[in-house]
């Protein structure tokens, strides 16, 4: 009897493997998009019931964007979005000292006026320019950075006490005005 | 002089077989990472920058209302409205939110709103919208926008 030369394993051809996993990978690439679920939150008002609130004009900080996305705030015309922002903060933080400017920042309130011709585009920005400067004032009135009062988590107890803190010190109170037809 | 004759031991071939493992990682990244489009887009939609961004938390409570111009030029060159998958008139908002509080049934009243909106879009048809979801009593509304960086 002949002795029968130990059999190697026998090896598999793996080589298509990857061209079947390439595949499915350029499948999925192609038809399918990455979630990206983010954006501006607002709360609008509720459908009005005809209620004239009396607000005094101290009070209202308005901001105008005409159909050539030019921005008037406070009679002020604005080429920085940045110099609006410390317009807004100065004006909600004024408690009372300037007579132009609100008594207190619960009761200041920004009107936001855009023409049927604004683009959207540049009012998102303005809402954003808007947010953020609300942001940073709520982060100093609880006296916390910028950085880490935003990534407060308000699933947390703690946390969410400080959050709940800040809006009632500085509410964030900004009103569409009905757009302008020109 | 004898000349050795080197025998050369290493292998030619490179061994490929982690190349599959490596692309199958990939394959599941994608796979987890990304969402199949819900509706196809009759409208152009490239969103807006904005920094501060707040993330929708709960998916199932969230309807995407998409304006932007209509990309098939049959359908004129204005802005339209897109829900699911048809282009709708501004009044008929109402009527598409109702249906869409329906469905969720008890939690009808927390509906969240996305609209995403091109952002070459003007604002008077976004005020129109804006006034039927105020008429249509969902007031949590969510502008769709991407990630800017803030430099200062």
């Amino acid at each position: 009897m002949l002795k029968k030369k130990p059999k190697e394993a026998p090896e598999i051809n793996g080589g298509a493997m990857a061209d079947i996993a390439f595949l499915l990978l350029i499948f999925f690439l192609v038809a399918t998009t990455i979630a990206s679920d983010k954006g501006v939150t607002v709360m609008l008002p509720p459908k009005a019931e005809k209620t004239d609130v009396k607000v005094k004009e101290r009070n209202v900080f308005n901001i105008i964007i005409n159909s050539q996305d030019m921005i008037l705030a406070q009679e002020e015309q604005i080429n920085d979005l940045g110099h609006m922002r410390e317009m807004v903060k100065k004006f909600v933080l004024n408690q009372g000292k300037d007579s132009k400017s609100s008594e207190s920042p619960e009761k200041a309130i920004i009107s936001l006026k855009t023409d049927r011709g604004t683009s959207y585009d540049m009012y998102i920005s303005v809402v954003d320019e808007l947010k953020l400067a609300y942001a940073e004032m709520r982060a100093a009135a609880v006296g916390l950075p910028l950085e880490d009062f935003q990534n407060l988590d308000k699933d947390k107890p703690a946390q969410k006490e400080k959050l709940d803190k800040a809006k009632d010190l500085i509410p964030y109170k900004v009103s569409d005005a009905e757009p302008t037809e020109i | 002089m004898a000349t050795f004759k080197k025998k050369t031991k290493t292998k030619q071939d490179i061994p490929t077989s982690a190349l599959p493992d490596i692309i199958f990682m990939l394959l599941f990244f994608f796979m987890i990472a990304t969402t199949f489009r819900e509706s196809e887009l009759l409208v152009k939609n490239s969103l807006p920058q904005a920094s501060e961004l707040t993330k929708l938390e709960k998916k199932s409570l969230v309807s995407y209302i998409y304006i932007g111009e209509p990309t098939d030029k049959k359908n004129g060159t204005e802005a339209r409205i897109q829900v699911n998958d048809v282009l709708i008139s501004t009044d008929q908002i109402v009527q598409h939110v109702i249906s869409e509080k329906d469905k969720l049934g008890e939690d009808g009243n927390k509906i969240t709103m996305s609209l995403k909106i091109d952002k070459e879009a003007k604002m008077g048809i976004i005020s129109d919208v804006r006034q039927e979801l105020r008429e249509a009593n969902a007031l949590k509304v969510n502008y769709a926008a991407n990630k800017k960086l803030r430099l200062d």
